[in-house]
């Protein structure tokens, strides 16, 4: 039996309102116990004296595997010329920030995160997502389908019909072993197919009566009926246009009305994309105090941010048009996938330049994000490889922590953001608390998973050790100390076993993939007739199609 | 008669329609060249050593040896076995510190190339058979090499929006006719080695530049070329596949580096998306599953520890040629039949394992052979369609040969004992 006596730490746990507490956490067989449930003289003990502990990170919008991040490293053989180790005990890991599949887990494990999401699936190559999660070790993983381009949806959406969409949706999620609903740019990915886009709500998707707006109602709608474990999970329309707040707050309000006492009813992801105000990219501003009034005057919403972080990137979307417009835009090289009747996706790879001002503003606002709206309701990510490597979430935690290291940051970069963003006059400093809320907890809330973010009785033993005295480092004046701690967990403990210790990896583990279930809530006869009508417009067998839980690693099954 | 749904394990198209009958051993819907892949053909019997019968334990013991013996290895193949395996020969090649290529090298390798310069505007074959109102095969011939595909998803295919044969362009462009051609609306013959001049020539005259195109190129009239230009403009939806025609005649990747330019250009006044005719039903896996694995498609070097790729250097025949390697294991391939005499030589010279299902030209040089189950028919996995559509083949029949995946895991594990 396997036992952990964790001695001596200062916990941070927001779930369970701990907030630096001087205590002990216990471990058995990979959950968190309470003292009374383990024999000490059998434990082993780590001396966590005067050392922060929280929970493992949750990363809850990453593209981490599947046919977009593969089309990305075969695009970008320069990207795998960084040499992270030599294989040894373990694999050889290379990748600048597009990173392989054992890259991404040793990453996440050392940085002390202990689950990530990939955050869009294409539903035909479920297969293969899969096979590139089971081939991440250390981490537990999902991933989200994509729906709002779906003929399917669309053809639902256009009968009004309710049932039949969320009878579909508990299909999709147990043919692609899914998890929840991700929409990228409803409509405008069908739009693409004829080489257009839609601009705003109300746009009429093609060869379709259905709009942006009716498609992210009945999506949410179904979403709630099903009462699925994570919302409807939202990249916008417009994504990467000036002025597209507006219709980000447009957006976001569709969510009034809906109700969840559990968790948000409408997730909006990398709203830094999505939050530039004035009409060209000469006079484009930020948006983000309209948004964080919206977003902070609505109980039902959450968002994650999707920092920029300075140097190398790759923009992969399934928002197929933007990624053109990116191509033109740059003039740098451009794979696209249309995918049968699903949507489509696109590839294109950039460099964020601190002396660039669109690039400089980009970074302001996912600042401004963190920091204007409420700390229950936004998630630090870089949308990973969109803005940047995940490996940098450490700066984006302590740049909201200390005013002092962003003014640092700000003399670096184009005075352009002075006058076009807020970020210069915010003195907003959140907590450290707030900072583990909005990386573990909160994430875990969002997608809907009990037993992760916390270390109450009961959580997955999924844990980190950060080597800074929470009670004595200040994170506002000695940020160096909180980004380096930050970087390179202590200890990284999964399922109750040790991964990581001083950010190196100690112990290779394979973590579980969760997919939701959710066929016994709807009769998947009503839409066999769709089924067998649409697979004609496939170039599969509907028998060929999909992914059985047996040919993942590690699957696990979360019935609604 | 037993009939079973398979999906089959041949050429690119990977046809998941198929069925099989086990009891007559036959197949039923297939082309000519699944037909025969899918028939009774001659096996290796028994796992060998120097031509000695054994056990697959001693084969496997023996591979493994040779293998942790050598200084770099050769792991060349892969092609025409499943991702399980795949995978696992990438960390075996890794463990071993060798080098692992795959027979894109040899065929489709300089697309890849174009990929790293230029990306790939693309779409899945179902995009196309539903809304391609304009095909064009360039330097590939799928009546003669993946039979199906204009069936199933480019020619007479019925999709949502081109409801078949009648409302849809195909046009071939080639140094020959071909019997691609022959069923074309209009079949461009262009002379041996001069594609890229007729792409860069389409390429002006879309871009509004007809003025300085000669009246001849490439062997093609300058008012052909015009006519063509105007059609990929018109097209609502238009699909370039190339194949081997214009990824190995002269400028290889520049071509196809050409092609995606045009494709790029043509997406500012239309759709249009371009792709490889991958050949081998599993190519694709073979090049992508090292790329999440080690973050390479092919030519890859582990011989300081780390993945190095470079496409001069670490491919099979490059390797052979300069005697940098000394041992080699060939998985479902047959370099000996198709490798340049020079590189053949070396692998005379080194030890040599192979696995797979039937002997070939390979086997006379191999010195451990190790017989494998065929995938698709008694072994299952997963392999990428020529689109990267991922299907899992199946297993209908029971043998009593291993999986390649079962024999490069047990290759590995013995691998990871003898290395401690």
């Amino acid at each position: 039996m396997h036992m952990l006596h964790i001695k001596n730490g200062i916990v941070i746990d927001p779930k369970n309102k701990i907030s630096k507490e001087k205590m002990d956490i216990f471990v058995k067989n990979g959950k968190i116990v309470s003292e009374d449930e383990i024999k000490k003289d059998e434990c082993k003990v780590i001396d966590a004296t005067n050392k922060l502990v929280v929970a493992g990170g949750v990363d809850m919008h990453a593209h981490i595997a599947g046919s977009k991040i593969n089309t990305g490293r075969t695009m970008r053989p320069e990207e795998m010329r960084v040499v992270r180790t030599i294989a040894n005990k373990f694999r050889a890991t290379v990748g600048r920030v597009l990173l392989t599949s054992p890259a991404i887990g040793y990453e996440y494990i050392k940085m002390g995160y202990t689950s990530a999401f990939e955050a869009a699936q294409p539903p035909i190559g479920a297969l293969h997502t899969h096979e590139e999660l089971d081939s991440i070790p250390m981490v537990d993983k999902a991933a989200l389908p994509v729906f709002g381009n779906w003929h399917f949806v669309l053809k639902f959406v256009q009968e009004n019909n309710l049932e039949k969409l969320k009878t579909f949706i508990a299909w999709a999620l147990e043919r692609t072993k899914g998890f929840g609903v991700k929409v990228v740019n409803p409509g405008g990915v069908e739009a693409w197919m004829y080489g257009g886009n839609v601009k705003n709500l109300d746009d009429q998707v093609p060869s379709f009566n259905v709009t942006p707006r009716e498609i992210i109602l009945s999506l949410i709608k179904a979403t709630e009926e099903l009462n699925l474990n994570h919302s409807v999970h939202i990249h916008c329309n417009n994504l990467g246009i000036p002025g597209n707040y507006q219709t980000t707050i447009e957006t976001i309000k569709l969510a009034k009305g809906f109700e969840n006492d559990k968790r948000q009813v409408l997730h909006v992801t990398h709203v830094q994309f999505n939050a530039y105000a004035g009409d060209s990219w000469r006079n484009v501003s930020s948006g983000v105090e309209e948004i964080a009034k919206t977003v902070n005057a609505m109980d039902n919403v959450t968002i994650d941010v999707g920092q920029p972080i300075f140097g190398h990137a790759t923009a992969m979307t399934g928002d197929a048009p933007f990624q053109f417009t990116l191509h033109k835009l740059l003039g740098a090289k451009w794979s696209n996938k249309d995918s049968e009747v699903e949507g489509g996706a696109g590839i294109v790879p950039l460099v964020y330049l601190p002396k660039n001002p669109v690039h400089a503003l980009q970074w302001a606002i996912g600042l401004e994000l963190g920091l204007l709206v409420d700390s229950n309701k936004v998630v630090v990510t870089t949308d990973y490889p969109n803005g940047g490597p995940f490996t940098e979430y450490p700066y984006i935690m302590t740049m909201l922590m200390s005013k002092k290291m962003r003014e640092a940051e700000l003399q670096k970069v184009s005075p352009y953001v002075q006058k076009a963003s807020s970020l210069p006059s915010i003195d907003t400093e959140k907590t450290l608390d707030e900072i583990v809320h909005m990386t573990r907890s909160l994430p875990a809330r969002i997608l809907g998973l009990p037993n992760k973010g916390h270390l109450g009785i009961g959580a997955d033993a999924d844990i980190a050790i950060y080597n800074f005295n929470p009670l004595e480092v200040d994170p506002s004046n000695d940020f160096e100390i909180i980004y380096r701690s930050l970087k390179s967990a202590m200890y990284t403990i999964k399922d109750g076993k040790i991964l990581a210790k001083d950010g190196e990896i100690v112990q290779e583990h394979w973590g579980k993939t969760y997919w939701v279930d959710a066929t016994g809530k709807v009769d998947l006869e009503s839409i066999s007739n769709e089924i067998e009508e649409y697979f004609g417009y496939y170039s599969v067998e509907v028998r060929n199609y999909g992914v059985e839980e047996e040919w993942i690693k590690r699957p696990e099954r979360i019935v609604i | 008669m037993a009939l079973k749904d398979v999906i089959c394990t041949f050429c690119g198209s990977v046809c998941d329609d198929v069925q099989f009958d086990t009891e007559n051993y036959k197949g039923k819907k297939f082309c000519k060249l699944g037909s025969s892949k899918f028939s009774k053909k001659e096996r290796i019997k028994s796992p060998t050593i120097e031509g000695r019968e054994v056990s697959y334990e001693e084969a496997i013991n023996k591979a493994a040896e040779i293998l942790v013996e050598s200084k770099k290895p050769l792991l060349y193949g892969w092609a025409s076995t499943v991702n399980e395996a795949i995978r696992l020969g990438v960390i075996l090649a890794e463990k071993v510190r060798g080098v692992y290529d795959q027979s894109a090298s040899v065929c489709h390798a300089p697309g890849t190339l174009a990929v790293i310069e230029e990306g790939l505007p693309g779409g899945t074959l179902g995009s196309v058979k539903n809304r391609a109102d304009v095909v064009i095969f360039w330097g590939s011939n799928p009546m003669e090499a993946h039979p199906r595909h204009g069936l199933r998803y480019s020619i007479s295919a019925k999709g949502l929006l081109v409801k078949g044969r009648k409302d849809r362009k195909i046009i071939v462009v080639d140094v020959r006719p071909t019997t691609t051609s022959r069923l074309a609306d209009i079949f461009v013959q262009v002379s041996p080695g001069y594609d890229y001049l007729v792409l860069s020539a389409l390429r002006a005259i879309i871009s509004g530049n007809a003025d300085v195109v000669p009246e001849m190129v490439g062997g093609v009239k300058k008012d052909t070329l015009l006519e063509l230009a105007e059609i990929m403009k018109k097209a609502k939806y238009g699909a370039i596949f190339y194949g081997l025609g214009i990824t190995q005649s002269r400028g290889r990747d520049r071509n196809i580096e050409n092609a995606i330019k045009l494709v790029q250009l043509l997406n500012r006044i239309t759709r249009w998306v371009i792709w490889p005719m991958r050949g081998h039903y599993n190519v694709v896996g073979a090049g992508e599953v090292p790329a999440w694995e080690v973050g390479y498609q092919y030519a890859i070097d582990f011989s300081r520890g780390y993945p190095r790729f470079f496409p001069n250097e670490f491919t099979a025949v490059e390797v052979l040629r300069r005697k940098d390697c000394d041992s080699a294991l060939i998985i479902a391939s047959d370099p000996v039949a198709h490798f340049p005499k020079d590189a053949v030589k070396h692998l005379k010279e080194i030890p040599v394992i192979q696995i797979d299902p039937h002997p070939n030209m390979t086997t006379l040089v191999a010195n451990v052979i190790i017989p494998s189950a065929i995938a698709g028919l008694e072994a299952d996995g997963t392999v990428y369609r020529m689109d990267c559509v991922p299907l899992r083949v199946k297993k209908v029949l029971d043998s009593p040969f291993w999986s390649d995946e079962k024999i490069i895991g047990e290759i590995l594990r013995r691998v990871e004992e003898l290395k401690g």
